[in-house]
């Protein structure tokens, strides 16, 4: 692997190695020290292009736990404002001596610009609504930590899938680790094509419910147009919210994720989200761990060879 | 070595851990993934049942977040570290199927630091091969073969390979290879 930027051109060994990686620094994080000297004197610069917090702070403190160095870059303070191109800041950033560059953009294929210029690996931390291959990785690891494996789970991904760089993401990780992926959206913020897309589609959550080892619901994304697609959020909730009493049709053992931040009374209902069957604290605490390996992976090793 | 070697060399070892640490109190054996870890496992049988009443822990550590050549090998996949016990306090037996440079060592004992702070801390290879490059040194020692740089010693066990076996063999178009 040179850089890791989607998840759709992913391998299942790929993934696999990923993961497994990734448990043994699940273990590392709950040490009296949670540090170990895997990538002492390399320095990862976090470009977030796009405001973030939980992912920005995902990366440095993955970085961190490895021992390397992190330098971020904050587009409002930046020579962006001073009209100082993308490409530029990016060589900018490079020619200071950094090992590997993390970058979130609101444009899709960003990262992909970035990885042709750049001489150092890189890592998309999200493009527009394209991809956020770390975040298919964690729930990957959420769903296999407590399935044991992907293979034949049934997960339905519930809401705004048209704007989702999450649902993208997920979709391809998850069949490729032979999960059967159902997409279940209003048609409104259904994706316009899903031509080639390892996926089933329907706008009836309650048809699917009973079928789900895992619902996987996504924000509604005000801030992307979620809003004006559905007549209201009383009847979103009505149609597509993860209720109390959906969940308790459920089968015994199927979970509930749900990528962050939670907007609580509308997509996912209080009580549900604070369910001991809800994941999202572990998914939180395994995002750490999963970028711990795609540093660890893309930054050992002679990347010259 | 054949199976009978390997078991012949694993008691004696066995039987110098009980005589140098005059009793099994506060002891676990540790071993080093891969080949250390079932290593590990029967010597810590081995003294329990030396001893009656004996009950040592096992453990196995990796080392591959540890290593020193992370810029120039491609990394291999991890392995688990398990400690059954606080390390504080107790005697800590590494194991490994093979010493050679003892950078892995060196490296363990990095990885041992970060866990815990244990009493004392002592190595148990089943082959040394010679050629350190670190000041490192077994306290015990199944078989010392001496070997060439550019030959590769080979440690197949029971429970990862399907039998218990080490060999010694050219390691072909590497010279200076490492070899394990």
């Amino acid at each position: 692997m040179r850089h890791f930027l989607s998840t759709e051109t992913a391998t299942h060994d790929e993934l696999t190695s990923l993961l497994d990686d990734a448990d043994a620094f699940v273990e590392v994080l709950q040490r009296p020290i949670p540090k170990v000297p895997a990538l002492r004197g390399k320095t990862v610069a976090t470009l977030f292009f796009e405001a973030s917090t939980r992912t920005k702070m995902s990366f440095e403190k993955a970085a961190r736990a490895l021992s390397a160095d992190t330098m971020s870059f904050a587009p409002g303070t930046s020579s962006l404002k001073k009209g100082e191109s993308l490409k530029d800041t990016v060589l900018t950033i490079q020619a200071m001596g950094v090992d590997l560059m993390v970058v979130r953009h609101e444009a899709t294929g960003a990262p992909w610009r970035v990885a042709e210029w750049a001489v150092v690996p890189v890592v998309n931390a999200g493009d527009g609504a394209h991809q956020h291959p770390t975040q298919a990785l964690l729930d990957c690891l959420t769903l296999r930590q407590h399935f044991g494996s992907l293979e034949g789970l049934r997960i339905g991904i519930v809401g705004d899938i048209r704007h989702s760089r999450v649902a993208r993401s997920d979709i391809h990780a998850f069949a490729i680790l032979g999960a059967e992926v159902t997409l279940i959206a209003p048609p409104t913020l259904q994706p316009l094509d899903v031509t080639g897309w390892p996926v089933a589609m329907t706008s009836s959550l309650d048809e699917s419910l009973t079928e789900l080892d895992a619902v996987y619901v996504l924000r509604v994304q005000a801030e992307r147009g979620g809003a004006s697609v559905f007549p209201s959020f009383a009847e979103y909730r009505q149609r597509f919210g993860m209720t109390a009493a959906r969940l308790a049709v459920m089968k015994p053992d199927a979970v509930v994720l749900h990528p962050g931040p939670m907007v609580r009374g509308i997509e996912i209902d209080a009580d549900v989200a604070d369910s001991p069957r809800t994941l999202v604290l572990r998914q939180v605490a395994n995002g750490v761990a999963v970028r711990m390996a795609v540093l660890f992976q893309l930054l050992g090793g002679d990347r010259h060879e | 070595m054949d199976a009978g070697d390997i078991g012949r060399a694993l008691r004696r070892i066995s039987h110098e851990i009980v005589e140098r640490n005059a009793g099994l109190d506060d002891l676990i054996t540790v071993g080093i993934h891969t080949r250390g870890a079932p290593l590990a496992r029967r010597i810590g049988a081995l003294l329990n049942a030396i001893e009656p009443g004996a009950e040592v822990a096992v453990g196995q550590l990796d080392i591959g977040m540890y290593r020193d050549d992370l810029d120039t090998r491609p990394t291999t996949p991890l392995g688990r570290t398990e400690l059954p016990v606080e390390l504080a306090g107790h005697t800590v037996v590494l194991v490994d199927d093979v010493l050679y440079t003892g950078r892995t060592i060196r490296a363990a004992l990095d990885a041992l630091a970060d866990l815990g702070r244990p009493g004392r801390v002592q190595l148990a290879v089943l082959v040394d091969r010679g050629h350190r490059e670190l000041p490192i040194r077994a306290d015990y020692v199944g078989k010392n073969l001496p070997t060439a740089t550019n030959e590769r010693v080979t440690v197949q066990l029971e429970e990862i390979d399907g039998a218990d076996l080490v060999t010694i063999e050219p390691y072909a178009n590497t010279p200076g290879g490492r070899g394990t």
